[in-house]
């Protein structure tokens, strides 16, 4: 019975850490009474990146400046600004660094299309190789003179041993 | 195809990748964090913020007041800090010295922090800032683009910022880039 209580009890304990995992940041406290302001706001801040920890968005992190920001686009969201307004002042503030998807501009044209020009590129490449490899295959037709010489060779050959096995068409 | 631009072709990728480790291990190699993110407001104008003082009787710290020292014809550093903050400690020494720079106004703004703990922390330190706003909900922090204290923002005598200092202020920060930056801000 004994042994047995220590798996379950390590198992309970990963299902709650797992628990505690899954659970966001967001505290009671923080959220809107109007549940359509708050599923905009958690949108948002899926999207904000929490400028302490960097690669966790402010939804998902426990940082303090993370709250801060959760709870400053809430107080915009509800004075009425638009999802964009709300964005719009943190990279005023923040830079584009604040926006876990950066956004589609010149400087990020490499970015955003760098790993679909390289698969062209790619493409492009194995088309070329394999229409010289077409091309390779087939051989330009012999000429008549050449014609001439084979059928003398062949003949030759046909007069001499024949190869054991083999034909000659 | 003739022989050599079928031999280029063949290099191309080795070249391309040989390009691409080039570039990735010369940005590896630099001398930079990571974490540091470039300020948003650099060359913008400082933020409009009005913050009151430490306790009852001081006069707070306000937009107005960075205006004017630029009028005066100085430059000014808006230094972040809190008590609560170990590198500000460490930056102290150093913030005090550039306070004594003649072409220099020092502000400090307190970031979330308790004001009794922030007066006993300066009485033992000493008190380089010609005035303190008081940011208790680190709102003025925010409209900075901070992300922790300590951080410093240089406004030239126009009122833009010009130069963010991300974490503590250090010896080599300051001759190599802040002495250099207030000679051609005050010329």
């Amino acid at each position: 019975m004994r042994r047995r209580i220590f798996p379950l009890g390590c198992l309970a304990v990963l299902l709650l850490w797992a628990m505690i995992g899954l659970a966001q940041a967001v505290e009671p406290g923080e959220m809107l009474a109007d549940p359509a302001l708050e599923a905009r706001a958690r949108t948002i801040s899926r999207d904000i990146r929490c400028l302490v920890c960097q690669n966790q968005s402010i939804d998902d992190s426990q940082a303090d400046l993370a709250h801060d920001l959760r709870v400053l686009i809430r107080e915009r969201l509800t004075a009425g600004d638009s999802d964009a307004q709300v964005r719009a002042f943190l990279v005023a503030r923040y830079g584009d660094f604040v926006l876990l998807e950066p956004p589609l501009k010149p400087k990020t044209y490499l970015l955003w299309f760098g790993p679909a020009a390289i698969f062209l590129l790619a493409l492009l490449a194995i088309a070329l190789y394999f229409r010289r490899r077409r091309s390779e295959a087939a051989p330009a037709a012999l000429t008549p003179e050449e014609q001439a010489h084979l059928r003398a060779l062949l003949a030759r050959d046909g007069e001499e041993a024949a190869p054991p096995g083999g034909s000659a068409p | 195809m003739t022989l050599p631009s079928r031999r280029i072709l063949f290099l191309l990728p080795i070249l391309l990748f040989a390009g691409v480790a080039a570039y990735f291990l010369l940005r590896l190699g630099e001398d930079r964090d990571p974490s540091q993110i470039p300020s948003a407001l650099i060359d913008r104008p400082v933020p409009e913020f009005s913050l009151p003082g430490m306790t009852a009787t001081d006069r707070g710290l306000t937009h107005a007041d960075v205006m004017r020292t630029g009028n005066e014809g100085k430059v000014t550093i808006v230094n972040f800090f809190a008590s609560w903050c170990l590198p500000c400690r460490a930056e102290h020494p150093l913030l005090s010295e550039l306070a004594q720079h003649p072409n220099v106004a020092l502000y400090g703004i307190l970031y979330k922090d308790e004001p009794a703990a922030a007066a006993d922390w300066l009485k033992e330190l000493g008190n380089p800032y010609a005035a303190i706003g008081n940011d208790a909900k680190g709102r003025t922090g925010i409209d900075f683009g901070i992300s922790g204290v300590p951080e410093s923002f240089i406004v030239d005598r126009a009122g833009h910022i010009r130069y963010r200092q991300w974490g503590p202020l250090d010896q080599p920060t300051i001759d190599k880039t802040i002495m250099p930056l207030l000679d051609e801000l005050t010329k």
